[in-house]
């Protein structure tokens, strides 16, 4: 790597980068105190256990036949090796915890720890979802204060606490909103409209329920046409679903004008929530003119990731749909709470006009997120919710100002809300290509941002920084972002085509994992 | 504020290098109708120590399982938590990364899962499983997609042993997509009815073993008729404990098995979050829902794992896809694992038998109480009593009387052939003294 070429955008100088270096290779395979870890089930022996419980014997004469017969084939662990097994494997993994985590449109804020301190009270974390309901009225009450602070920033009349995850409210927001048309004698409308920079989850869910998928054009600065639109509403469009801010993090300018055409066309407006920590506290969708909306608690409001979940997307809905809404929820009964459930016996009077559209899960949903969320809410106010969204919006706009003059930006005109997209233009002829880019993000410590999302934009880079992050990380991130742009410009292909090097995994064959799928040790 | 670090002489400047004189300047696209002056009408700010104090004034308001005799289940159970697993769930690199999308950095999540989907797959008797779905009624309903997915046929058939919470979550999702179901009768004992509503169109039939009234059912027999019949069987398990001493699904040759995994590693919390498990016969692999984790190398040919088979997905297929999925119940998924790793096959085994006596022993203390009937007839930790008179407001007395003493049949559904029935608990966190108060207060309450 002698020939490089000069620095020439005044990034910081580091040493010549040597690919051979990095073929450093430990004497048992190792890397350095980040240990490799067999699975549990290359264990030799199977028959230890980490918990004490006595063997007893027990007359199973009553199970005619029915006792197991096959060896269940599940190593046990004592709890030092345990532990050590799992703290190996967690040092593999990134997290917020380590460095700002850019994913755009994941929303990776700081999980506060108080939330997790609340969800494991006693009386709220220990309690079963069908003790009576005399016996859980603190609980009920936590989910009618968590109604109410969801209802009183959306401007919303109504919530539906129960969906298990974002894509899960999706789907309850649109049986919501075909439930309200058959009821008013307009089952016929089959079409939905989403516009092309949507996430997938939007046409997925759609097209889940057996509703016809058009796509809505987008105009050239980033926002849905809404000519296009107006053309393709007609009496056989139940909704569109509009993602705002959109997924190119861009407030829809028109989104009044888009309500109206919408309603006008006897068609409900449902809106994906991903994006509400933009606007939190100070812009509330039921002002925009929307009849339904998913809310992600484990973005906006904090819940944890967690690898991958559990979330948790509770669903406002406006005056319109409020009857149609999922079974159960909590109803005020005199001096507490009550839950409507099956709606039959002693429990119809709790109906009341309510015409629910069926049951998503089998209890009352994701209670562990709603007490962190209303912990979240709680620690913030509705004046700390308003500057939650203020500095998500200032962080991004701060990112896309100090990034702009060596990385495209699709649509630089005015600002962006939570998250700053660039395009891979300036790239070209590099020999870089966007996933190179971001995967040589992780050798300077850092998480890619999402990348080739939204669709709508060549080589996509979206990048939310959240309101948790300070100013010096900010500007810690920037600055690897600059001092990676200029080797990628100088010509420095090696660095990011092998790219990871310095992770716990080199590039894996995620093709060999397709083609011969192995999912369970054997 | 403690969650913002920005200072005020940050914003300045920084409001300075985006070039714009103040936060409004950032928000211009946002249309007149919808901007407000000022916050929202809701509390302002407060410190750890006041929202502290809020939290413990829900919580004092409800009474926690531990301080009561305690035999509520259906579906959801209660038992020990090793402390390990709470500790590791709680670590940073568990707790606060996203979905493994960037294997490089994520091999420690996508490890467990892998272990996970193993654990699953042997517990459950199955060659396959997911990475977990959101709990075991949408498990359920995701399994009865996925058969008419694979049949090309339209109907499922629901027995009456079903949860009825599974019932209308199955019917819900089934309806929504298209898919018509016939629901047996509530039966305590008759899983193999759903073999006379078997026609042409079915693509499968939906049973669940120990069923919401407790009766665990050899499903061999009605695995071989339905497939026969051109129908997959769905097997449904709420109290995946069971698991540890009672036949497992696969060996009695189900198709696809749906399971709620709450009881290894998971609280109750009121219901949720919790964790769908989800295996099925090698065949129906790229039909399966949710996320799966793979097997493979990375450049080095080292082992690694990815994310998989992705093009089921809806980020890559968007509306084509076989599922709108785009999470799983990841850290609940963790949880299980630990717990699974510290029982182990010694430590499950032991757990189930301790679970099967208490249960037993309880069915003997109740079954002496004048008036009432024990009406389940093979059982694990959970069966059914009929009492003397309507279950709900005896639930309502043993409550008052410090004893949450079961869930009545009417709690989950209206029959008037079941009103009288209440379903009852027992696990390893039942005492004697436990068992010997609820006698008492149910003689009193009767």
């Amino acid at each position: 790597m002698g020939d490089m070429k000069m620095n020439t955008v005044g990034r910081p100088s580091a040493p010549d980068f040597d690919v051979e270096a990095t073929s450093f290779r430990t004497l048992l395979g190792g890397r350095g105190l980040l240990q490799s870890e067999k699975l549990i089930f290359e264990w030799d022996d199977y028959h230890r256990t980490g918990v004490d419980f006595a063997d007893i014997a027990i007359d199973t004469s009553d199970l005619d036949g029915l006792v197991r017969g096959d060896d269940l084939n599940l190593p046990g662990l004592t709890e030092p090796e345990c532990v050590r097994h799992y703290v190996r494997l967690s040092q593999k993994n990134h997290a917020i915890d380590l460095a700002l985590y850019p994913l755009g449109s994941c929303t990776m804020k700081h999980n506060p720890r108080l939330n997790e301190k609340m969800a494991r009270l006693s009386g709220l974390g220990d309690i079963h979802p069908l003790q009576p309901v005399s016996t859980v009225q603190g609980a009920l009450a936590l989910m009618d204060s968590l109604a109410h602070w969801l209802k009183t920033l959306t401007g919303m009349p109504a919530v539906a606490l129960s969906p298990k995850a974002g894509a899960h409210g999706e789907l309850c927001g649109l049986l919501t909103i075909k439930a309200a048309h058959e009821a008013k004698g307009q089952g016929h409308r089959r079409t939905v409209l989403v516009p092309t920079s949507a996430h997938g989850t939007n046409p997925a869910t759609a097209a889940f329920v057996g509703y016809t998928v058009k796509e809505v054009a987008q105009t050239a600065d980033g926002r849905v046409d809404v000519a296009d639109l107006t053309s393709k509403l007609g009496p056989d469009v139940a909704a569109i679903m509009v993602t705002n801010p959109n997924t190119c993090g861009l407030f829809e300018r028109d989104i009044v004008e888009i309500a109206r055409v919408t309603h006008e066309a006897g068609a409900y407006f449902y809106c994906d929530g991903a994006n509400f920590n933009a606007i939190v506290g100070r812009v509330r969708p039921g002002d925009l003119g929307v009849d339904a909306m998913h809310i992600n608690l484990h973005k906006t409001f904090s819940t944890p990731h967690g690898g991958g979940g559990p979330g948790a997307g509770p669903v406002v809905l406006s005056e319109a749909l409020a009857a149609y809404a999922p079974r159960p929820w909590v109803v005020s009964a005199g001096q507490g709470f009550d839950l409507a459930e099956h709606g039959e016996g002693e429990n119809a009077a709790n109906f009341g006009r309510q015409k629910p559209f069926g049951r998503m899960c089998a209890f009352h949903g994701q209670m562990g997120m709603y007490i962190r969320a209303l912990t979240y809410m709680l620690s913030h106010g509705a004046d700390g919710l308003k500057k939650v969204a203020e500095d998500a919006v200032l962080n991004a706009n701060y990112i896309k100002a100090s990034l702009s003059d060596l990385m495209s930006v699709p649509f630089p005109e005015g600002p962006c809300m939570h998250e700053a997209l660039f395009d891979d233009r300036w790239l070209e002829g590099t020999g870089v290509t966007t996933l190179d880019f971001a995967k040589a993000m992780i050798d300077e410590g850092f998480h890619p941002m999402t990348m080739y999302f939204p669709l709508v934009v060549h080589g996509a880079m979206l990048i939310e920084p959240t309101e948790t992050e300070s100013r010096a990380e900010i500007d810690r991130f920037v600055a690897v972002l600059r001092a990676l742009a200029g080797a990628a410009l100088d010509g420095e292909v090696a660095r990011f085509k092998g790219a990871p090097y310095l992770a716990p995994a080199k590039r894996l064959d995620e093709t060999r994992a397709a083609r011969q799928p192995r999912l369970t040790f054997s | 504020m403690r969650y913002l670090p920005l200072s005020e002489a940050d914003r300045v400047s920084m409001l300075d290098k985006i070039g714009v004189g103040s936060i409004d300047d950032l928000f211009v696209d946002v249309p007149q109708a919808a901007r407000r002056s000022g916050p929202v009408d809701l509390p302002m700010y407060a410190g750890e120590l006041e929202v502290e104090a809020q939290l413990q004034a829900f919580a004092a308001k409800s009474v926690s399982p531990s301080k009561v005799p305690f035999f509520v289940g259906a579906g959801a159970y209660r038992h020990h938590i090793p402390a390990t697993v709470d500790h590791i769930i709680q670590r940073s690199e568990f707790l606060t990364s996203y979905t493994p999308y960037q294997p490089e950095i994520a091999q420690g999540t996508l490890q467990v899962l892998f272990e996970f989907q193993t654990q699953v797959a042997r517990l459950t008797g199955m060659p396959v499983a997911n990475a977990s779905l959101y709990d075991g009624s949408t498990a359920a309903a995701e399994g009865v997609l996925m058969a008419t997915r694979a049949t090309k046929r339209n109907k499922a058939v629901l027995s009456g042993g079903l949860h009825p919470h599974y019932r209308e979550t199955v019917e819900t999702l089934a309806h929504a997509v298209g898919i018509e179901t016939e629901a047996c009768d509530l039966a305590i004992d008759d899983e193999a009815e759903v073999l006379n509503h078997i026609d042409a169109d079915t693509a499968c039939v939906v049973v669940q073993t120990p069923n919401v009234f407790g009766t665990a059912t050899d499903l061999t027999q009605i695995a071989a008729a339905a497939q026969a019949a051109g129908a997959l069987l769905i097997v449904v398990v709420t109290e995946v404990m069971s698991l540890g001493l009672l036949k497992s699904p696969g060996e009695m040759g189900a198709d696809v098995v749906a399971v709620e995994g709450q009881s290894i590693g998971v609280p109750l919390s009121f219901g949720g979050p919790y964790v769908g498990l989800f295996a099925a016969k090698e065949k129906y692999l790229r039909q399966m829902p949710g996320r799966l984790c793979g097997e493979t190398v990375d450049a080095d040919g080292e082992r690694g794992f990815v994310l998989t088979l992705s093009t089921r997905e809806q980020h890559i297929r968007r509306d084509k896809a076989t599922s709108n999925i785009c999470t799983n119940s990841g850290l609940c998924a963790l949880a299980f694992s630990i717990h699974m790793s510290l029982l182990g096959q010694e430590g499950l085994k032991r757990l189930a038998k301790i679970n099967y006596a208490k249960a037993h022993s309880l069915r003997d203390r109740l079954a002496a109480v004048p008036g009432v009937e024990v009406v389940t007839p093979r059982f694990f930790n959970e069966f059914t009593v009929k009492l003397p008179k309507a279950a709900a407001p005896v639930v309502e007395a043993l409550a008052a009387q410090g004893v949450l003493g079961g869930v009545p049949v009417s709690r989950l559904v209206a029959d008037p052939a079941f009103g009288n029935h209440l379903i009852v608990a027992a696990t390893e966190t039942v005492s004697d003294t436990d068992m010997d108060a609820f006698v008492q207060a149910l003689k009193a309450v009767l």
